[in-house]
């Protein structure tokens, strides 16, 4: 769509990119191990994608990262901080930590610039017009500033996780989290974000995205992890993966994604 | 021949309207008029109750009802809170509080307050503090069901989305979670506050002077003051409906706003 024309990066200078460090991550729900054992690396500036069928641990696996699942065992430091540590201070760690949920999950109450700022006046105590000014700048960015004193319900699907991306990057965020940005849109508002999370991976932001996109996987992300059953299956450059896979499992996962014709039993 | 199912479902709305219409013709033959004219509807006598009524009785109403709401709400927002806390004595104490004072009399506990606790710790209580505290406490704990049920209907998502941005626990309930539950429990809140308007009748168990009469005991008083039969009770209750329409036109606003904006 025209209307989302993303300048780079000088809107809010130049993205200072953490990296991820993961270690034999576990994380249990009662009996039912979902993580068992995850190790992965993602360096600043990268951008990882992790694909797998649902029920993989992907997600769960995302939402260790900023501690919205508190892991059972190993460790995870991201930038600075170790998020396993038991005292690590957990808001700090999580205002470098851009999420951006499959239900968007805007504030119904606060319009588009409001979303916005937020977190920036009452967690890093900016004053109201520069929190205004960067989240002025930001809806700019994914091509919604005309839209900024409109309500979430008053946005399309596309318009409102765009606007959650807006909110998480006001932050100033060193590390983006997406968990199926686009599951829940309407088919035809899903380019407008991925052209937005493009552009944000040029800028060099580490983003770590699980997703089904695999068009938007095999060309953004420089790697991508394919997760089934908790375990971390294969992983690559995104072409090598999903263009010849090598496990049987994620040719089998691919082939069912790519071609979903075959798919027998319904999810 | 035969009526067609949806003539038959007419006949059967005006057979019930028959009904109806006999019904109240019966009732108003069978009324002693007379009598009842002297006694309920006697309005020739009630004009010594004016303005009095007004800057005594609906006053002092509007005052106890708005200082109990005050207690009320804050208190049934603690113990919500507590309620939805995940320190179980949190929940224990709350759900013990809930249980007590929903459960008995609010009538008791003006009893209690009124005379008990004086007795107790050798202080008297102005009789506006007595009211805010005990009937506060008893719509504390509706309120507190009202308000859990609000902030439960509220998303886990918004929580999560206000912690992934760096807001600490309570920051996140003041700013994101309790102002949308509060928009939520709007309709059912000023239902909370129409049955404390009526609730605030039961004071005049406390004793009350003639200065500190709300609406009820305003009645009252006149019913043995005027000879005027029962009828200045019936316009104190008109003027409760003065009060508790508009609530509820305000309530049913609220209703209509929440159902048209899916908040």
């Amino acid at each position: 769509m025209n209307d989302v024309v993303i300048p780079s990066r000088n809107h809010t200078g130049s993205v200072h990119a953490a990296g991820v460090s993961i270690k034999d991550l576990r994380k249990s729900y009662g009996s039912n191990e979902v993580l068992k054992g995850i190790s992965l690396d993602v360096a600043p500036g990268e951008v990882v994608c992790l694909i797998g069928p649902s029920g993989s641990g992907k997600s769960t696996l995302l939402r260790c990262v900023n501690l919205l699942e508190q892991p059972n065992e190993g460790t995870i430091h991201v930038g600075g901080f170790e998020a396993t540590d038991l005292d690590v201070d957990i808001d700090k760690m999580r205002r470098k930590v851009g999420m951006v949920f499959q239900q968007f999950n805007l504030f119904p109450h606060l319009n588009a610039l409001r979303n916005c700022t937020v977190a920036q006046t009452k967690v890093l105590k900016r004053s109201q017009a520069e929190a205004d000014n960067v989240a002025q700048a930001n809806l700019d960015r994914v091509g919604l500033g005309h839209l900024a004193d409109r309500f979430p319900d008053q946005l399309s699907g596309g318009q409102q996780q765009r606007v959650a991306i807006a909110r998480a990057l006001s932050m100033d965020p060193e590390l983006m989290l997406f968990d199926e940005p686009t599951s829940a849109l309407d088919p035809e508002t899903v380019g407008d974000v991925l052209s937005v999370m493009r552009n944000l991976a040029k800028e060099g932001m580490t983003m770590l995205v699980v997703t089904h996109e695999m068009g938007f996987a095999r060309e953004v992300a420089d790697r991508v992890v394919f997760m089934d059953g908790g375990v971390v299956v294969e992983e690559g450059v995104a072409e090598h993966v999903i263009s010849s896979p090598t496990q049987g499992r994620t040719k089998e996962f691919l082939k069912r994604v790519l071609d979903p014709t075959h798919i027998e039993i319904a999810e | 021949m035969a009526m067609t199912a949806r003539q038959r479902a007419k006949v059967s709305l005006y057979i019930q309207a028959g009904i109806f219409v006999v019904a109240v013709a019966a009732l108003i033959l069978a009324t002693d008029w007379k009598t009842v004219g002297n006694s309920v509807f006697n309005f020739g006598k009630i004009g010594p109750m004016f303005p009095g009524i007004i800057l005594v009785g609906l006053k002092n109403t509007l005052i106890y009802t708005a200082l109990a709401f005050v207690v009320g709400l804050s208190g049934g927002l603690l113990l919500a809170l507590m309620k939805l806390s995940t320190f179980p004595l949190y929940r224990w104490i709350a759900t013990g509080y809930i249980e007590f004072f929903r459960g008995v009399p609010a009538l008791l506990v003006f009893i209690a307050f009124g005379y008990g606790v004086p007795l107790a710790f050798g202080v008297s209580w102005d009789v506006n503090i007595v009211v805010m505290v005990s009937l506060g406490m008893v719509a504390s704990a509706y309120i507190a069901e009202t308000l859990r049920a609000g902030l439960q209907a509220v998303p886990k998502g918004q929580m999560e989305a206000a912690r992934s941005l760096g807001m600490p626990m309570w920051r996140a309930m003041v700013t994101i979670v309790i102002p949308q539950a509060f928009r939520i429990v709007l309709p059912p809140l000023t239902n909370e506050v129409i049955l404390l308007t009526k609730d605030s009748s039961l004071i005049y168990v406390l004793g009350l002077t003639a200065s500190q009469y709300e609406l009820t005991k305003f009645g009252r008083d006149g019913i043995s003051s005027l000879g005027a039969g029962l009828t200045p009770l019936l316009v104190a209750g008109a003027f409760y409906l003065v009060i508790t329409i508009p609530l509820s036109l305000l309530a049913r606003k609220f209703e209509s706003r929440s159902a048209r904006t899916k908040r």
